[in-house]
């Protein structure tokens, strides 16, 4: 639909006594997005729409979108916006924003893209502290290719290329970088978050506006991460995968802030692997 | 800084090139025989004076997306290298073209292959003209072959790349870059203003203003016919550069019964055997590529086509050998002499070389 | 006028700086100049040479394997490059720790001290310039005030206060050295 058409629908549904509860944020474009219904891609991306929006950002925010399933970010943003190659997005952020020291430039990545093919361009933009917002979309698989195993991919967990489950003897540990980052100094603010409830994507939410208001402050690099289901990549339905995420990803990938304001939270140990919990039964 | 008389390095003159020409950023990452342009650049502290931003990166797969990242914004960013860095820097340079970001690649060859040597090599032709990474892409290759114009082809770099919007590589080697000449610097161009980067580059991305769609920087298309009718552009663009933007020198050719045809540092020790070959009487010509790409086809055409035999000198294995013949459709005797891996050719080889392989 | 040198010594004898100070003055000269060091591993404790060419005329080639003028501050380097010496050329060699002399009978040989002299007078810091010394004394293609612009633009600003005691060092060198053989 036209966007006329639609403003035009909108008007007539308020003028039959309609009250609208939920519209369109316009950082947003209106192309039509490519993800899989149930999929925290879109929400992700909403929520920081709704921050830049909020934050009247619009005009000095430059996104950087990876390869992956987000690789076309860039459509869905009305904001300038950069397309890196598989891995890259921290070092073109870091010199999009050295060169434009007054724009706002966050990165969006997933887990193959952020911990896997672009771990030393990740680890060494934290390092460096280079004041941008990172958000890591990590749903345990490359779902753009078809669901392989990722670097986040759990023990025991099935994929294309771990049909039998992830084996650590055979392809090692799965990679906590958020935690891995959080122990580095050039880090402010690490966080990992999710967005299958609404009262997850309030906190979501929250994270990611605390990382963009951290960059104008300029206190050095923000980094988020979202868990989300990956449910066709999982071959769930989008609620048996959030469900499964739950029970799951959770445990090895706790909820919750691990550094906040360049000081690790009390409490959080970044070394915790849960290596014996249980996979519950993948279909 | 003023018009000066100076000693200089090439490497050094690379460094003091990109602060004079207005150079927005360099981001790099130190290997042999090149090191010299960051640690100038380090030295120099530009960022005090002229405001450009230098960056040492954790490597050359970094250096060269932090030139993507920086260059997209529309400003001028500049990295250099040595060949194995190079190398690594493929990716980046194919979507460096395959986005049209314009920027600046100065490669300062050494001896391959795999780590190879430290020392001098010009075996990375190929690489540089003809791919390196995947697609069909060109880099717009201009070879110095003296500190003069290791400084003068940063200027000109600039103007190309934003003509184009193409990437541009200037193609060194250690021997003009750890070398010391005479060269006269040139009166310091500032740095674009706000509004000159938003005039030149309208394209890029630092923040969309509410006129205006949002700006993408993006080498992907997923429908091929798109990709097909971008790829045209693409062929378009190289071929005007074909058309307009040749550059080579000759010299002693008018008479020549012979010519060496090299570039870089191979083209003066051809000069210096030309001079050799003038003292015994032997008629050489030296036609010095300055482009290798666009290849000044049909210029060297035209010269072969009065000559006897035509002699290749390039430090490596024969690669521009190819488009030579190419150029001269294989009507003229031509061969190739080089030494590689390191090994710099001595005039008297490469005069001995021409009596062996084409007097003879 | 073209003058071909090679000066080749261990590293930290200021072979590169004595090659770019005899270039800078060149400059100052308005000549043409080049300054080609060997560079790499094998400066480190190692061997050092540098090829510098002054000339009237545009340098065609700053890499050479012949020279006009071999300036030869250890065995290794007598060894590698006596017989690079064009013949009718100038070798000039400092004799400390020679332990083979030069056996060219077609070159002019000519040997400087300048260790030792310097050691003497306590200014081993600047023996690079009594060599420069001998050589210029020998073959002045550049004038003695082009020679202290050459210091001024080798050296930085913080090290000018050390010009004089580089242009008497040259002076010394013009006074030691000697000929061996003659053509």
């Amino acid at each position: 639909m036209a966007n006329t058409d639609i403003e035009a629908r909108k008007q007539e549904l308020l003028n039959q006594g309609y009250t609208e509860v939920y519209t369109k944020t316009k950082v947003l474009t209106d192309a039509v997005m490519h993800y899989c219904p149930g999929c925290g891609h879109g929400t992700t991306h909403r929520l920081i729409a709704e921050v830049i929006d909020e934050m009247g950002i619009q005009d000095k925010t430059v996104g950087v979108s990876p390869v992956g399933c987000s690789v076309l970010a860039y459509n869905y943003f009305d904001v300038d916006f950069q397309e890196a190659a598989h891995g890259r997005a921290p070092a073109l952020a870091t010199a999009i924003k050295r060169l434009n020291p007054d724009t706002f430039v966050f990165t969006y990545q997933g887990d193959g893209d952020l911990a896997a093919i672009g771990t030393a361009e990740t680890i060494h933009a934290c390092n460096r502290g280079e004041n941008i917002t990172m958000i890591f979309v990590n749903n345990g698989i490359y779902g753009m290719t078809g669901g392989q195993m990722a670097p986040t991919t759990l023990i025991g967990m099935k994929s294309a290329t771990t049909p039998y489950g992830r084996r650590v003897d055979l392809n090692g540990y799965p990679l906590r970088i958020t935690e891995l980052i959080s122990t580095l100094p050039g880090t402010y603010y690490v966080t990992r978050q999710s967005v299958q409830n609404p009262a997850a994507v309030r906190k979501a939410k929250a994270a990611i506006r605390k990382a963009f208001e951290n960059q104008k402050l300029k206190k050095g690099l923000s980094f988020v991460e979202i868990l989300s289901n990956c449910n066709s990549g999982w071959k769930m339905t989008p609620v048996q995968a959030n469900k499964w995420m739950e029970d799951n990803m959770m445990p090895n990938y706790p909820i919750g802030d691990i550094k906040v304001d360049g000081k690790l939270v009390e409490n959080v140990d970044v070394n915790r692997l849960a290596v014996d919990h249980p996979l519950t039964v993948m279909q | 800084m003023a018009k000066e008389l100076k000693l200089m390095k090439g490497n050094e003159a690379i460094a003091r090139a990109m602060i004079a020409s207005g150079t927005d950023g360099y981001f790099g990452y130190p290997i042999t025989p090149q090191s010299e342009v960051m640690e100038t650049l380090m030295a120099e502290k530009p960022w005090e004076d002229t405001g450009m931003v230098v960056l040492q990166a954790e490597s050359e797969v970094a250096s060269i997306n932090m030139v993507y990242g920086g260059a997209a914004t529309g400003k001028k960013v500049a990295t250099s290298s040595s060949s194995p860095g190079i190398s690594l820097m493929q990716e980046g340079l194919t979507y460096l073209a395959g986005a049209e970001i314009p920027c600046l690649i100065v490669n300062v060859m050494r001896g391959g292959p795999g780590l190879g040597t430290i020392q001098p090599s010009q075996s990375d032709y190929f690489q540089s003209v003809k791919g390196g990474g995947h697609g069909d892409y060109q880099l717009y290759t201009l070879a110095p072959a003296s500190v003069q114009e290791m400084y003068d082809f940063v200027f000109d770099a600039w103007d190309i790349a934003f003509k184009y919007r193409n990437p541009v590589l200037i193609l060194s080697d250690g021997a003009i870059g750890q070398c010391m000449e005479k060269l006269y610097t040139r009166d310091y161009i500032p740095r674009w203003t706000e509004e000159e980067r938003r005039k030149n580059a309208p394209w890029g991305t630092w923040g969309k203003p509410a006129n205006r769609p949002h700006n993408i920087i993006t080498s992907l298309e997923l429908e091929s016919s798109r990709q097909e009718v971008f790829n045209h552009k693409l062929q378009a663009k190289y071929a005007e550069m074909k058309e307009k933007e040749v550059r080579y020198e000759m010299l002693n050719c008018e008479d020549a019964d012979y010519i060496f045809v090299a570039y870089g540092s191979s083209s003066r020790i051809a000069m210096k055997a030309m001079q050799m070959a003038r003292e015994k009487g032997i008629k050489v010509g030296l036609f010095r590529l300055i482009t290798l790409f666009p290849f000044p086809t049909k210029q060297l055409a035209e010269v072969a086509k009065h000559v006897k035999g035509i002699l290749c000198v390039e430090m490596s294995a024969g690669q521009m050998i190819e488009d030579v013949k190419i150029a001269t459709s294989c009507g003229v005797k031509t061969e190739h002499f080089g030494r590689f891996g390191g090994i710099i050719p001595t005039p008297t080889e490469v005069l001995e070389a021409l009596e062996n392989k084409i007097i003879k | 006028m073209t003058e071909e040198i090679i000066i080749a010594g261990f590293g930290g004898q200021g072979v590169l700086s004595m090659g770019k100070i005899l270039a800078y003055s060149g400059v100052m000269q308005d000549k043409e100049v080049s300054w080609m060091p060997s560079y790499g591993p094998e400066m480190r404790g190692g061997t050092a040479n540098v090829s510098v060419i002054i000339s009237d005329e545009r340098i065609s080639s700053p890499i050479i394997n012949t020279f006009d003028t071999a300036i030869i501050l250890n065995q290794q380097s007598l060894d590698k490059f006596e017989h690079s010496v064009k013949p009718g050329g100038l070798l000039i060699y400092d004799p400390n720790g020679i332990t083979h002399e030069p056996t060219r009978k077609d070159i002019n040989i000519y040997k400087i001290a300048a260790t030792a002299k310097a050691q003497e007078l306590g200014i081993s810091k600047v023996f690079n310039m009594v060599v420069l010394g001998g050589f210029l004394k020998l073959k002045p293609i550049v004038d003695k005030q082009y020679i202290h612009e050459g210091l001024e633009h080798s050296l930085p600003q913080r090290h000018w206060n050390l010009i004089p005691q580089n242009e008497e060092a040259i002076e010394i060198g013009k006074g030691l050295i000697e000929p061996v053989q003659t053509l």
